[in-house]
């Protein structure tokens, strides 16, 4: 064949030699001895004046699905290009399955499933086709391809339509053969970029479920990334909220309500018949709840009271309320505990790390 | 390997006999399995039958009228060398189109390199505009292996067609003129394939480096039809190179420097190179490629001879050099321009 200068890929992440400089630099940053499939020290990417991932250290355990969230532009991609040996780190060391990603991209890849923003398939074939040719890329035999290409499909729930062209798949088929495709080669590790962007709410609700038992069936790690936030909010173990490529906050929902939200959980109770004037009233036996911190008036009557109340103690508190108002009869018309929603929390979370003015954008996103 | 390479994957229970197994795996080449893919979506393509089709009637219809003129003249052309390249090198008689010359050799020079171009100027951002690339380069593949079989699944279905292509008119000329071609015309025509292949690898490798550089499919195919017009068609870019040689060449005190200097110039065109080299591959009569031999004072003196396939293939083997030199230069910058470029769109 004519003209293949060097087979040594020359730059954008697949570099195996890596200058000098960059190996030292490396070994001073130490990884955990337990680390997780995926783990991150100080990785940093940098696009002549902007940073685009700074100084990220994230932990992604066995077996839990972490949620990557933030605005577009915060960084996931590249983090995600990253991980994958796709793009080449400005700084700092990363470990995917236990190889770096740029000394070793090969292996990494063939451990790790992927599902890329906005997925493509070649329109002119099926999507079981498509899934060959990536079986192939992975050296898995052809016997055995079949075998695991009509279980993926089976398990996404495509089997039925796994033999027409692909042109003809709606968005959220192609997002659920996407995951098929990143299925096939049985990775450790399943990597998704947005994968619940442009799908209607039953598809989302479908494919988070079909992400929850894949982790649960066969104990892989998964890393996926939104701006969606309420969508993915359900599905994910622990979350990090990423902002201007940093890391902000990274726990569990609950976590980061206690880290950012307010300080204490709210119940929302609703009474039937309670006039403006009778509000007041309301509000002084409700207060006299044990553990009740604060109540807070309805501005309309026909609105619902909000108790504060410490995180701790808002179940005993719903309890109680339930109790004074039937003892008291009071005609209570609803009560519940106001999950905070990660919309807030991302919000309250910019706030405080001084980004507030590109949170605005964020939470329009979201909504 | 440092230190920290030492750190052990983690993998859970269910995950160990995956590695095991997956180890066990040898992972070919990825730019074979992608050209195999490749090519398999180019053979079977509307694209590559629609251009078999411009290729064959490019080529068959002045080969008919070749085999006329050839059988006219059969009688009186005893002891004409090569009588079945002719088949490829000449036109009727008394047919002037001007500057096309109407001859199989100057059809395929003009139709081939959209071969090159057909088959190159949406292979990678084809793939960016699908979305399948980001897909594509997370499998364990090297980013290079990517441009590497496209290129090679292209060069392979040009191959494909310009052999049945020159295999159907060997037949049909054996059939029309009743004669064999001996082996060493059959060396010639094998050798003009393989400079015709080359010629159109070049534009290959242009398209490609089209499909790199331009991100819209439909851009880059018109960029390159267009640049296929200007430099390939006979009208108009051949005959702006022939003002500005004439213009360069103005100042030449004989007319063998003339002449000379006007065919420097015009080998700024690659079709020219390649034509000079098919020329001489094709007829064994031609023994110089230089104007300035041909006209020069040493030119008007020479006695017509023949040239055996060795010593034609020693008179263009610069040419050929040339061709395989560009082609491997835009196949380089497309292939450096690829390897840098982000993933994402």
């Amino acid at each position: 064949m004519t003209a293949s200068p060097s087979r040594a890929p020359v730059a954008g992440g697949e570099r195996r030699v890596p200058k000098k400089g960059r190996i030292r630099q490396r070994e001073r940053i130490q990884l955990p001895e337990d680390a997780g499939p995926i783990v991150t020290r100080r990785l940093s990417k940098v696009y002549g004046d902007l940073v685009a991932v700074d100084n990220l250290d994230l932990d992604v355990r066995a077996g839990e699905i972490f949620g990557l969230l933030g605005q577009n532009g915060a960084g996931k991609t590249t983090t995600i290009l990253m991980l994958l040996g796709l793009a080449e780190p400005s700084a700092g060391v990363a470990r995917v399955v236990g190889f770096d990603p740029t000394r070793d991209p090969l292996e990494v890849k063939r451990r790790v499933g992927y599902l890329p923003d906005n997925v493509g398939f070649y329109d002119g074939m099926t999507g079981r086709e498509n899934l060959r040719y990536t079986a192939r890329l992975n050296g898995i035999p052809a016997a055995e391809a079949e075998e695991r290409i009509a279980a993926v499909l089976d398990q996404v729930g495509m089997s039925g339509r796994a033999d027409t062209k692909t042109d003809t798949y709606s968005r959220g088929m192609l997002q659920r053969l996407g995951i098929a495709d990143a299925l096939v080669k049985e990775p450790a590790v399943l990597i998704l970029d947005e994968p619940t962007t442009a799908i209607d709410p039953i598809g989302v609700v479908e494919i988070l479920d079909l992400l929850r038992t894949l982790v649960e069936e066969r104990g892989l790690a998964v890393l996926l990334s939104s701006h969606l936030l309420a969508q993915v909010q359900s599905v994910c173990d622990r979350v990090g909220i990423f902002a201007a490529g940093k890391l902000i906050g990274v726990g569990t929902v609950p976590e980061l309500a206690t880290q950012f939200g307010e300080a204490a959980g709210r119940i929302e109770v609703g009474f039937e018949g309670v006039a403006a004037s009778g509000a007041e009233a309301t509000a002084k036996v409700l207060r006299s709840i044990d553990g009740v911190a604060e109540v807070r008036t309805p501005e309309r009557p026909g609105e619902p009271f909000t108790i504060l109340a410490a995180h701790d103690s808002t179940a005993a508190v719903r309890e109680a309320v339930l109790a004074t108002a039937a003892s008291r009869s009071m005609r209570l018309s609803s009560i519940r505990e106001v999950v905070p929603s990660l919309d807030d929390i991302y919000r309250r979370a910019l706030h405080a790390r001084g980004l507030a003015g590109r949170a605005d954008t964020a939470s329009g996103a979201a909504a | 390997m440092t230190a920290e390479t030492s750190v052990a994957p983690a993998p859970a229970a269910p995950q160990a006999a995956t590695a095991a197994r997956r180890d066990e795996y040898r992972l070919r080449p990825g730019w074979i399995t992608i050209a195999a893919k490749e090519l398999a979506d180019h053979v079977l393509s509307v694209r590559f039958y629609v251009l078999l089709i411009v290729l064959g009637v490019a080529a068959i219809i002045p080969m008919y009228f070749a085999g006329e003129t050839i059988r006219s003249a059969g009688e009186t052309a005893s002891g004409v060398p090569a009588v079945f390249l002719y088949l490829f090198t000449i036109g009727p008689e008394g047919v002037d189109f001007g500057p096309i010359s109407f001859t199989v050799q100057a059809f395929i020079a003009i139709a081939a390199p959209l071969l090159g171009v057909a088959f190159g100027f949406d292979s990678v951002n084809g793939e960016r505009h699908e979305g399948t690339l980001p897909r594509l380069l997370s499998q364990p593949i090297h980013r290079d292996d990517v441009i590497n079989g496209k290129f090679a699944a292209g060069l392979l279905a040009i191959t494909i067609a310009l052999g049945a292509v020159l295999a159907i008119i060997a037949g049909f000329g054996m059939l029309r003129l009743g004669i064999v071609p001996k082996a060493e015309e059959i060396l010639r025509l094998i050798a003009w394939l393989g400079v015709t292949v080359l010629y159109v690898a070049l534009w290959l490798a242009f398209g490609t480096l089209l499909s790199v550089v331009i991100r819209r499919a439909s851009t880059s195919a018109l960029v390159g039809f267009g640049v296929w017009l200007f430099a390939a068609m006979p009208f108009i870019g051949p005959l702006l190179i022939g003002l500005l040689g004439s213009v360069v060449a103005s100042g030449a005190s004989t007319q063998a420097e003339y002449l000379g200097t006007i065919q420097w110039v015009a080998r700024l065109l690659p079709g020219q190179v390649y034509a000079e080299a098919s020329a001489a591959l094709l007829r064994p009569t031609i023994t110089s490629v230089s104007a300035s031999d041909l006209y020069g004072p040493q030119g008007q003196q020479q006695i017509p001879g023949l040239f055996s396939i060795d010593q034609s293939f020693l008179l263009v083997l610069p040419h050929i050099v040339v061709l395989l030199a560009l082609t491997i230069g835009c196949f380089a910058l497309a292939y450096a321009r690829f390897m840098r470029q982000e993933v994402r769109a």
